[in-house]
């Protein structure tokens, strides 16, 4: 298999010293996508940044899936509300500073 | 530099159990972990306290040396300067104080260094040293990411053009192609904030703002204009010049045009994006502007013209 959009999920799981039962559970919730080629798992490279922070919670926090579900869940919606905060920031600048 | 209380920043009693040390950092880290806690950097440092405080209380020798000396730290030189005589007479008393002694009488002013998120305080190096800490708890962190928001004119975003960002001090180029949306996020990977613990860079995004413009509005890749007329040629036709995005363009008017009426012009819309030679539409509404401050005799034919009518 060569391709480098995906990464062997047995290297990951090697690398972070962690069990493929914990990919195939937040496989199962939706929180990520697993590509299966030939009877093996790969990770899309795209999927490896979100993957790698849900292993810290679980395994440095000791956070269930289903606690990164809910958390994973309120950090979008803290994304989408510190866009609007941003964006609306930059309306008060643009306000103020056509107003001066 | 100040002494640092790893007991209060895990919140914890002296004689805390390895049991209640843990209970506390497993508490407070994952309240203030840099996963749970984006673009917070007042939560990132009170994350690197309660690392750094968990480092030497979970380890028992650290702990001991934290505990023996900790609050004493300023007279370190003095033990260590026992130390040394001892040793030289074969005693031992200060046997395995290995880092301490080393940056010690300063007195400077104790700063906890947010710059480089990966470090542990001065003090924790004036008394374990750089090279004392063990890596079991010291995770990589990705550092985080930036938004930004670049705002374009509608002419700006129709044509491809590149744009020098200065990020952090770097002068970033960017291409921007042509039909970029508003509201659309490009990723400049590795041009966010430092990572900690030798963790990769975070992610640059910037958000594309591209407001309309009082005579043009973009729907897509599709453009609507409003085109004064003048009564006349909407009557009795002819021509009208009007200005596009993509130059000037000469466009014939039907005899008896309405107020309102619109026409589409195919491919003198925006580009698409990523999609070379392929363009929307624009629409002209027109806008048929009647006559004022009419001359005696332009009063007398629109007369006659209106008795005609009825």
């Amino acid at each position: 298999m060569e391709n480098d959009d995906l990464i062997p999920a047995n290297e990951f799981c090697i690398y972070h010293n962690i069990e493929y039962s914990f990919i195939s559970s937040l496989e199962d919730s939706g929180l990520i996508r697993i590509t299966s080629v030939e009877q093996n798992a790969y990770i899309p490279s795209d999927e490896l940044e979100k993957l790698e922070k849900f292993v810290r919670l679980h395994y440095d926090l000791e956070i269930n899936v289903e606690g990164i579900e809910t958390i994973n869940h309120l950090l979008q919606k803290i994304d989408v509300l510190q866009k609007e905060i941003l964006h609306l920031r930059n309306i008060a600048a643009i306000a103020d500073f056509s107003s001066e | 530099m100040d002494f640092v209380d790893y007991y209060k920043t895990l919140g914890v009693a002296k004689n805390a159990s390895a049991g209640d040390i843990k209970k506390a950092y497993r508490k407070l880290a994952r309240k203030y972990h840099p996963d749970v806690n984006p673009n917070d950097k007042e939560a990132h440092k009170k994350f690197q306290q309660i690392n750094e405080a968990h480092e030497v209380l979970s380890d028992l020798e650290k702990r001991k040396k934290y505990d023996q000396y900790g609050e004493n730290w300023k007279h370190a030189d003095q033990y260590e300067q026992a130390r040394r005589q001892q040793g030289q007479q074969g005693g031992g008393g200060f046997g395995d104080f290995g880092g301490f002694g080393q940056g010690f009488g300063g007195g400077e002013g104790y700063t906890y260094s947010s710059g480089d998120e990966g470090s542990f305080s001065d003090f924790f190096e004036s008394l374990f040293g750089g090279g004392g800490r063990s890596r079991r708890s010291q995770s990589k962190y990705r550092g985080q990411d930036y938004n930004a928001e670049l705002r374009l004119s509608l002419a700006d975003a129709y044509t491809t053009h590149k744009q020098t960002l200065t990020i952090n001090g770097k002068n970033v180029r960017i291409t921007i192609p042509a039909g970029v949306e508003n509201g659309q996020q490009i990723k400049l990977k590795g041009y966010g904030s430092t990572g900690a613990n030798g963790g990769p860079n975070g992610d640059l995004f910037i958000t594309f703002v591209i407001p309309n413009e009082p005579e043009l509005k973009r729907e897509g890749n599709n453009l609507y204009k409003t085109e004064d007329l003048d009564l006349y040629t909407a009557l009795l036709g002819g021509e009208k010049t009007i200005d596009t995005l993509s130059g000037k363009i000469k466009l014939k008017v039907a005899p008896e045009t309405q107020n309102g009426a619109k026409i589409r012009l195919k491919g003198k819309g925006f580009p698409v994006y990523k999609k070379d030679g392929q363009f929307g539409d624009l629409y002209i509404t027109w806008n048929i502007k009647l006559p004022t401050n009419l001359t005696q005799k332009q009063k007398e034919l629109f007369t006659e013209l209106s008795k005609l009518s009825s």
